[in-house]
């Protein structure tokens, strides 16, 4: 029995790695890791570089604040995390998870 | 950038010249949601609009007249909040429209009041370089003034003003300080026609990033001072937006709202309803024709008195929604509703309209212009009249006083007649989203679209902004009193009343139509005289209990003594009746406003045909199925 418990760990361990790398490779095609809004943990914050939606949204989200360059701040979110509300030049926006993911962070 | 800005800034001091022509004079009033506009709009003209301390719920551009100090008037017109003049959504257009001379009807504005946030003043100067750049006399509003001091910021209006090459102003439009200004340059700008403003070195418009660091570096060079965070909504979010703490409010604030209305509504009608027959009474005793005494007592007074006596509670659900809305918790509860509603196919931003549905379905319906996405409007619009609207209240506060003994349920904190109200409020929400998920799951199928939602900062709603909503709505009820109700009373008194008849209602033409629909209506428990009020009720609502007094006053005039309707309409009706009525109430679009303001919203008669057709299709189903699941019951 603990041998078993063992190998199973071991195999989520390696699993993991291996996500970790698969997700590094792909991040250096395009100049490594990009972070989104929504992997901005509390307390974190970051800067932001481009958003990856239509135009009509991206205006949209950059009249309200969210311009490259700017720096974000996640807050408060409804219950189950989703929307969330972000910090971003003076004021407080609430978005979905699925648009916060299309906002890519700059790399520190 | 700054070579004219001195010709400007002297517009607003100029003396006034003499009037040439009376011709009407415009000035709009236009700035980004949530930067005070409309309480400005109330400081200028005094008239009545709406005020909510909430993205983009001015939809509808309001004209209102300022009285200058030179005993002039100038008309002014507040315009949807907007963050840029790209005409995009519905709100932007008719900004647009209005600022470009374009609105049918309306000329173009001789000057501009650009209203901004200054404690958010380096965002909100990105609107300045368009409105700036069309050439009219503008003058920049710096709102909040109060709030930017405490919190330790600050603007110098003169050096912003040699940026701008524009006059500058620093007020607080809630507390009405530095107002002064405000009317020193209507006077002025109004005052010069067709003056061109200078010409500014103005970023490409198009190019947001551009604007926001035109805006940066105005503000920069004007040495404006950012304020501290609002210490205050943050405390209040840990709480409000608790993952917790935050549904458990949200919950306990809406019920504690229909609990209110029940419990202190009820005296206040009670106190009023006696009143109103005391004056028909007094009234009646100086009219000596018999025929003329009992249209004026029978038909309108006890027609429209009854509906005059819910005025109380209907103004009450007003001052709540008014405190939710100005106070900012309306944008937290749209946040804590955007995935719940997303379940029905809908989003955040139709809460809004939703809950103002609960007031009146028609300001619901065009508050509903401020959701980008087509389809999640028309489906919002769809829905809205689902919601309890006031004007459902007086029949349900009727039914349930006449069916629902007065006890307690859970303690004093619920009642049993206020729990079957929340039902019936509940009820209809249900409907609502039921129908919203069948809509977007079919005809109005669509990718879920993007939720972008400010949370302003918390503040206190003020006591004339809420008293100008509450005397907006009395107007418009007792407007609604005066005359569909009034005109619909007089008419059902000739039915009831013709052919003279003796007092036996079933022989006048009212109890002929009615008796001529009772096999319609006699599968979900109703007789021929609540088939009156039904027809009548397809105008408006509440009429239907006016009918009911005009039925059974003038039936009680021929029996030995007049009972209350309450009374009246319980010995009259089973209780699977009552419960039908109720249900059947809750479903039908019996509300020729609504209708009228659908067809305007959407464009044509498809879809308030259809939602016509839907709403008393299902009202008919499901009262047949509440009168038959009582009656089997026992």
């Amino acid at each position: 029995m603990p041998q078993g418990f063992e190998s199973t760990e071991t195999e989520v361990y390696f699993r993991m790695e291996m996500q970790t790398a698969f997700r590094k490779r792909a991040g250096t095609k395009q100049n490594q890791a990009a972070r989104n809004l929504m992997e901005l943990r509390r307390g974190e914050q970051g800067v932001l570089d481009r958003i990856d939606l239509p135009e009509d949204d991206a205006r949209r989200l950059m009249e309200l604040g969210f311009l490259p360059g700017h720096t974000v701040i996640p807050a408060h979110s409804a219950p189950g995390g989703d929307p969330r509300v972000f910090r971003v030049d003076g004021t407080e926006i609430a978005l979905r998870r699925e648009t916060a993911r299309k906002l890519i962070l700059r790399l520190e | 950038m700054s070579d004219c800005h001195g010709c400007s800034v002297a517009t607003a001091t100029l003396p006034p010249p003499p009037i040439t022509a009376t011709k009407q004079r415009l000035v709009a009033i236009i700035g980004p949601p949530n930067s005070g506009k409309s309480t400005l709009f109330n400081r200028l003209t005094g008239l009545r609009q709406k005020v909510a301390n909430f993205p983009g719920v001015t939809v509808e551009h309001r004209m209102g007249r300022a009285k200058l100090d030179s005993g002039r008037e100038v008309f002014v017109v507040d315009l949807p909040g907007v963050y840029s003049l790209n005409p995009r959504t519905e709100d932007e257009r008719v900004t647009h429209d209005v600022l470009l001379g374009e609105m049918k009807g309306l000329p173009q504005p001789e000057a501009i009041l650009l209203i901004l946030d200054s404690t958010n003043l380096s965002r909100h100067l990105v609107l300045a370089a368009p409105v700036l750049s069309l050439g009219l006399p503008t003058l920049v509003i710096l709102n909040m003034a109060d709030d930017l001091a405490r919190r330790g910021g600050g603007a110098n209006v003169q050096e912003l003003s040699e940026q701008l090459g524009a006059p500058v102003a620093l007020v607080s439009a809630a507390k009405g300080e530095g107002l002064e200004k405000v009317f020193q340059f209507l006077d002025g700008a109004t005052a010069i026609a067709h003056r061109k403003a200078p010409l500014m070195e103005l970023p490409v418009i198009q190019d947001i990033p551009k604007c926001r660091a035109w805006a940066a570096k105005v503000g920069h060079q004007s040495k404006y001072r950012a304020p501290a965070p609002p210490v205050w909504t943050r405390r209040l979010d840990a709480l409000f937006l608790h993952p917790v703490g935050g549904p458990a409010v949200f919950v306990l604030l809406v019920i504690a709202v229909f609990q209110t209305i029940f419990s202190a509504g009820k005296p206040l009608q009670d106190l009023l309803q006696p009143a109103i027959d005391a004056s028909g009474k007094w009234v009646g005793s100086w009219i000596g024709n018999q025929s003329l005494h009992s249209l004026v007592v029978d038909g309108i007074w006890s027609g429209v008195g009854n509906v005059i006596g819910f005025l109380p509670q209907i103004l009450l659900l007003s001052l709540f929604i008014g405190i939710l809305e100005d106070s900012g918790y309306l944008a937290r509860a749209a946040l804590i509703s955007d995935r719940t509603m997303a379940r029905f196919g809908l989003q955040g931003k139709s809460f809004i309209p939703l809950l103002s549905a609960y007031a009146c379905a028609v300001p619901a319906i065009m508050a509903t212009r401020t959701i980008e996405n087509k389809r999640d409007r028309i489906a919002t619009i769809l829905i809205a009249p689902f919601m309890t609207c006031s004007a459902r209240l007086p029949v349900y506060t009727l039914v349930i006083a006449a069916f629902i003994p007065r006890r307690p349920l859970l303690g004093s904190f619920l009642g049993m007649q206020a729990a079957a109200m929340l039902g019936l409020y509940v009820l209809g929400f249900l409907a609502a989203l039921a129908t919203a998920r069948l809509l977007k799951s079919t005809i109005l199928r669509s990718s879920r679209s993007s939720f972008m939602l400010e949370m302003p900062p918390y503040r206190w709603p003020t006591v004339t902004s809420l008293g100008l909503r509450l005397l907006d709505r009395s107007k418009v009820f007792l407007g609604r009193a005066g005359t569909v109700i009034l005109a619909v009373a007089i008419v059902i008194w000739g039915l009831t009343f013709l052919p003279p008849s003796h007092g036996d209602i079933g022989g006048s033409y009212a109890g002929r139509i009615g008796h001529a629909i009772e096999p319609a209506i006699h599968p979900l428990g109703f007789n021929w005289k609540i088939g009156i009020g039904l027809i009548t009720s397809l105008a408006a609502r509440e009429t239907i209990v006016s009918t009911l007094g005009t039925i059974y006053g003038v039936e009680g005039e021929g029996g030995e003594h007049s009972p209350t309707l309450q009374q009246a309409l319980h010995q009259d009706l089973s209780p699977g009746g009552a419960f039908a009525l109720l249900v059947f109430f809750a479903f039908a679009m019996q509300c020729m406003s609504t209708v009228a303001v659908v067809r305007r919203e959407t464009g044509g008669w498809k879809w308030p045909a259809a939602q016509f057709a839907y709403m008393t299709g299902l009202a008919y189903m499901c009262a047949f199925l509440a009168n038959r699941l009582l009656a089997s019951w026992g």
